[in-house]
């Protein structure tokens, strides 16, 4: 168990450093190809509400998301930090997890803040791969806009 | 009441050149609150379909003031002010509940959906010591009640009883086009709530802001899904204050003033690895793909393909907005088209592909006009006027929202 448990850990300390890192090339590697990945408020997730603010229907989606951010979209320099916590592992199959996380935005000219907080709710592959996704954040309003991935 | 002369000139009689402290200027905001907000206009509040059942009632808010809307045990519908007659405290924490009666936590005093004030605790007192005084008339104490109305699901109040009635308000033509996207039961699909750092009138400009769209935005030029080059057009109300812009798809051309402009809008490389995200469905049978309308002030509807959503601009500080998005589809959606209106939902929202940058547009302006006192930006796209027009290199209904602006401001 702890060998899975480290494992989701990692590959959740992979799925942060990608995106704070700037390689969301690498961040899609973490999918398996058929995935579904999505945000949403955790006030539509708990209503049963089925929008999110981002949602994908397979991998090939989530790289249209990223090539649009790198070739289409407009937005002002940022990056983001992650903290995620410990992961609570389920073995499965499917292996499931829930971790916690922060994400602090820092913007060109140096402002930080705390854009949001969440959790992400994961069920994996037999390749531990990304088999499907929801990133839950609580922060009820969106600052701004949100262009990266959470 | 505001001081007028504390509040900035208008420069000219004109409609194309507005000054950069309408977005800055406190006691104007102060003064829109009480003119425009709490003055003769209808303000969105909810949908129908968010008071689905009998007795049950929501938080809004109209401008700055909180409101409670409700629908009674009879269904009919109410509105009136969130602020506890008695000290003043919110009555309704929350987004809404059910049931019969709304009690302030407080000092406990409740009320009925209809916002008259029924009970206030001890009132006769503790063993004979203390209480309300004998004279104590509950009937004259209770929060502002506002006139409620609804048209095609949508509900709306005003605080002023001079307002026309709701449908002669938005005219025929605006409600043959909300009739257009609002006309079977509605299936609520979600919300989104988000922060802009700009005065609210700097998003309204924005959805009027046809002019923008396929500039700003690349995503849609890059797919074709919206150039100025398809078939479409601006329609503004009398009143200049309300609008549609719509545009028709699958009849792009191409056209030699983008090529020229050195615009972001081709990238022949670029094509979408999973294009069932742009694959709509012509579900009003017109072939219309986008309508943006807005009811003066604060109201939006969309249709971007198959993403319907309404939206409500909320103030909330000279320089600040709250944005409510409220998605919904139809009871009768099929699998099909209600899994697609979820893909859809990604072209619009706060990441949304093609509206992301709305959220930021309007900061922008906010902090360029940081030292602009005394200095007007330039609204001339299609002319000085505010008729309706075809295409969508025009800023006719920008000028429109100023026409109403100062129509209802006295400015
Ligand atoms: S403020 Fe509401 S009961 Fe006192
Ligand atoms: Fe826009």
């Amino acid at each position: 168990m702890s060998g899975l448990q480290d494992e989701v850990d990692g590959l959740f300390a992979r799925y942060a450093m990608a995106i704070d890192d700037d390689r969301l090339e690498d961040w899609l590697e973490l999918f398996a190809e058929d995935c579904r990945y999505r945000i949403a408020s955790r006030d539509n997730v708990e209503a049963g509400l089925p929008v999110s603010v981002v949602y994908a229907d397979g991998r090939a989606m989530l790289a249209d998301r990223v090539s649009a951010l790198r070739r289409a979209n407009i937005y002002e320099a940022q990056r983001y930090r992650h903290v995620i916590g410990r992961a609570l592992v389920e073995a499965g199959p499917p292996v499931t997890a829930r971790a916690g996380y922060h994400v602090a935005r820092i913007m060109r000219e140096g402002d930080v803040m705390l854009f949001s907080t969440g959790e992400y709710r994961a069920a994996f592959d037999e390749a531990l791969r990304i088999r499907e996704m929801t990133v839950v954040y609580d922060n009820a309003r969106i600052d701004t806009l949100l262009a990266l991935p959470l | 009441m505001q001081d007028l002369s504390r509040l900035p000139a208008w420069p000219g009689p004109g409609l194309t050149r507005v000054p950069f402290e309408v977005y800055r200027d406190r006691a104007l905001y102060e003064a829109e609150q009480e003119r425009l907000f709490r003055g003769p206009a209808w303000h969105f509040l909810c949908m129908e379909a968010e008071l689905p059942e009998p007795a049950s009632w929501r938080t809004t808010f109209v401008g700055e003031t909180p409101v409670i809307v409700s629908r009674d045990g009879q269904g009919a519908l109410h509105a009136f002010e969130n602020r506890c007659a008695h000290r003043g405290a919110l009555i309704c924490l929350g987004e809404g509940g059910r049931g019969r009666r709304i009690q302030c936590v407080y000092h406990a005093w409740n009320y009925d959906l209809e916002g008259n004030l029924r009970g206030v605790a001890f009132e006769g007192g503790i063993d004979g010591a203390g209480g309300m005084p004998e004279g104590f008339d509950k009937s004259r104490h209770g929060p502002r009640k506002l006139r409620v109305a609804a048209w095609c699901g949508l509900v709306f109040g005003t605080f002023s009883p001079d307002v026309p009635d709701l449908e002669t308000w938005l005219g025929p033509e605006i409600c043959a086009r909300l009739a257009r996207v609002l006309g079977r039961p509605v299936r609520l699909l979600g919300r989104h709530r988000q922060m802009l750092p700009n005065n609210w009138k700097l998003y309204v400009e924005n959805v009027k802001d046809s002019y923008h769209a396929s500039l700003l935005h690349s995503f849609f030029a890059t797919f074709r899904l919206n150039r100025l080059t398809q078939e479409g057009g601006v329609e503004v109300d009398e009143s200049g204050g309300h609008h549609v812009s719509w545009s028709r798809m699958q009849t792009d051309r191409p056209n030699e003033d983008y090529e020229k402009g050195g615009l972001r809008a081709w990238k022949d490389d670029y094509a979408l690895a999973d294009p069932r995200l742009i694959h709509g469905r012509d579900e009003f049978g017109d072939g219309v793909s986008l309508q943006i309308l807005t009811v003066f002030p604060t109201f939006v509807s969309q249709q971007v393909q198959n993403a319907l959503a309404v939206r409500q601009v909320v103030p909330k500080g000279v320089d600040r907005t709250e944005l409510l998005w409220t998605y919904y589809g139809f009871e009768d959606d099929d699998p099909e088209l209600a899994e697609q209106r979820l893909l859809q939902a990604n072209l619009v929202g706060p990441a949304g592909f093609i509206s992301m940058e709305d959220g930021a547009v309007g900061g922008f302006v906010q902090r360029g006009a940081a030292g602009a006192d005394g200095l007007d930006s330039v609204v001339e796209m299609g002319g000085a006027g505010t008729e309706s027009q075809r295409g969508r290199a025009t800023e006719t209904s920008v000028r429109g929202f100023w026409k109403a602006w100062r129509a209802v401001m006295g400015l």
